[in-house]
């Protein structure tokens, strides 16, 4: 007798099985159908971005910690990409999967539970950041402005740091009464995040108060922090601690809180579509 | 305690029950969608669910396939509890549910492969099962169209087809043929037909009686969440309302009339219509009309409806 992952009601840990890449398959089989208009926008984004920012902002600004503009934003884009790629997966792109067009409903009547199928989505959703944020650091390299070694592990952080945005906007669309609802986390988290979280001017230039928030509440943050480590090998230290410490920080804190949203939004889901 | 033992005697007497339910209960919140009700299927049968909307059926049949959690009581299929083994009852139960979840992204083609891995099954026996059944319901053409092109009768079809790419021993279809048009109504019950000549064993619910009537080797008539009735389709209407039915436009002498000359039957008045249904047998209302040549009297066949009127009444329920 095996388990019955979805006739158990109240929190708890999800019963993953392989079946979960049979929902990330279906996803993906939708992508490839379509990946020409996937592809483009990610391609010219960051090019509008390192353009406009980069070259045309960019030569009003003195250098920062001894990098250009363009160089110190260059890695924030690529943080940007796995916060967008996944988020909007996971909330509008899943909210139509699942409300308009019944898709969980169709497989939960097969033999992969509810539980297989919020993971497959959200497994999906870190694929889009990777997808994403790869094609931005190719577009970063394009430009020459890659100046660490360390580079080949970003797309490795885009899949974390995708399944941490992803199984944030996953609770969203557990909480998601219509897809308008969506405006709420999309201006109140996701543009602040995208202004304030280190990505235009360093966190240091921000008032003590916001700079502590900054670090403690926005997952950007940690993306930011990480993706400039990797392209450039240096990051901004902040709350006074050493580039290491900063680091290390980064990644216990995204992994703390990938693990939390990944157990919290599997579970509001359930009880979403289970009655 | 009690209650296992009971069920186990009544397993011994047929061995053949695929699906046992006992005592069943759902909840949504205060509201009792299925009240405590016990129901066999057996193996190889076609039943039906009938009632009116919000009578439970759905509800019923979507506890079969382990969609929803049940709130009390028992439910088994193939000797498997619902809740403790849904993977084994999902992976041999194919499910035609009431509304289109087709995926749209998809033509129609990939619509029954990527269903096909869902159940494991091996992408070339995928493809074998999924041009037979687009053969066997009639949507060969179509294969590379996409799902918003198709009618709704074609959409129906095929959910049929998706829900048989298991090849499974149960398919539960929750109103098969609601919005579909004669044509396309009769190529489903041709259809379910040859699906019970194979022996499958079908649940369908519906608010046709004439569906029922056709396709249902035994009925269960389901109102507030309770199984108030249940029988062969024949017996119910023999049992229920006779064998005629005399429908006459309503009108003061006549009803004196009737009343004199049927002091047994049971007379309903909806609007100007009087309808009279009489345990006697065939052939009672032809004396009648030769005596009273009214115009507008007609004598029909009792059927499911009469039936299912008289249980569930005719106060409109949504």
């Amino acid at each position: 007798m095996t388990e019955s992952p979805d006739s158990q009601s109240g929190f708890r840990m999800p019963t993953l099985t392989y079946r979960v890449w049979k929902v990330w398959r279906r996803n993906f089989d939708v992508f490839m159908k379509t990946i020409h208009v996937n592809f483009l926008p990610s391609v010219l984004e960051p090019i509008l971005y390192l353009v406009a920012l980069g070259l045309g902002l960019g030569t009003f600004v003195a250098s920062i910690e001894g990098f250009s503009y363009i160089q110190f934003i260059a890695p924030a884009l690529i943080a940007i990409a796995i916060m967008y790629g996944s988020f909007f997966e996971c909330t509008y792109s899943s909210f139509v999967r699942m409300y308009f067009q019944k898709t969980f409903d169709a497989i939960i009547a097969t033999p992969v539970s509810v539980e297989e199928v919020i993971a497959g989505e959200l497994v999906w959703g870190a694929t889009r950041a990777t997808i994403n944020a790869t094609i931005v650091l190719v577009v970063v390299a394009a430009f020459g402005l890659i100046s660490s070694p360390l580079f080949p592990i970003l797309p490795l952080l885009a899949f974390f740091g995708g399944l941490m945005f992803g199984a944030i906007g996953m609770c969203f669309t557990a909480l998601a009464q219509n897809i308008d609802f969506f405006n709420y986390p999309s201006f109140l988290l996701i543009t602040p995040m995208f202004l304030l979280s280190g990505t235009f001017f360093p966190l240091s230039s921000l008032p003590g108060p916001v700079q502590t928030a900054a670090v403690t509440i926005l997952p950007l943050t940690h993306i930011a922090n990480l993706t400039r480590g990797l392209v450039l090998g240096r990051i901004d230290t902040f709350l006074s601690l050493s580039t290491e410490t900063t680091m290390l920080l980064s990644i216990a804190w995204i992994s703390a809180v990938t693990t939390v949203f990944f157990i919290l939004s599997i579970n509001l889901m359930k009880r979403k579509l289970i009655r | 305690m009690l209650c296992v033992v009971v069920n186990e005697g009544r397993s011994m007497v047929s061995s053949e029950a695929l699906i046992k339910a006992h005592d069943l209960t759902k909840k949504f919140g205060n509201l009792t969608a299925v009240d405590h009700i016990d129901f066999e299927v057996y193996k190889g049968e076609c039943v039906g669910f009938l009632g009116p909307n919000g009578a439970g059926k759905t509800t019923t049949v979507r506890m079969i396939y382990c969609f929803l959690p049940l709130t009390e009581g028992e439910l088994s299929v193939a000797g498997m509890s619902v809740s403790k083994q849904s993977r084994e009852i999902k992976s041999m139960v194919g499910v035609a549910p009431q509304e289109d979840n087709l995926d749209p992204d998809f033509t129609v083609i990939k619509n029954l492969l990527v269903y096909a891995r869902y159940f494991d099954i091996p992408k070339t026996e995928a493809a074998k099962r999924a041009i037979e059944g687009l053969k066997f319901f009639q949507l060969e053409e179509k294969q590379s169209v996409l799902i918003s092109e198709l009618s709704t009768g074609m959409k129906r079809r095929l959910i049929l087809a998706r829900a048989l790419i298991n090849e499974p021993q149960i398919l539960l279809l929750d109103e098969p043929t609601t919005g579909l048009d004669p044509q396309a109504r009769h190529l489903v019950w041709d259809e379910v037909r040859a699906l019970r000549k194979r022996g499958v064993t079908i649940i369908l619910t519906t608010h046709y009686m004439d569906e029922a009537a056709a396709l249902c080797d035994r009925i269960l008539i389901m109102d507030n969440g309770k199984i108030i009735e249940q029988g062969q389709p024949a017996e119910l209407i023999k049992k229920h309302v006779g064998e005629d039915v005399l429908e006459v436009d309503n009108d003061e002498k006549l009803m004196q009339a009737l009343k004199t000359e049927f002091p047994d039957a049971r007379f309903e008045t909806f609007g100007d219509r009087i309808h009279v249904f009489t345990a006697q047998p065939h052939g009672v209302f032809e004396r009648f009309v030769e005596k009273y040549p009214y115009r507008n009297i007609t004598i029909r066949n009792a059927n499911l409806e009469d039936v299912f009127l008289k249980l569930t009444g005719r106060k409109l329920r949504e």
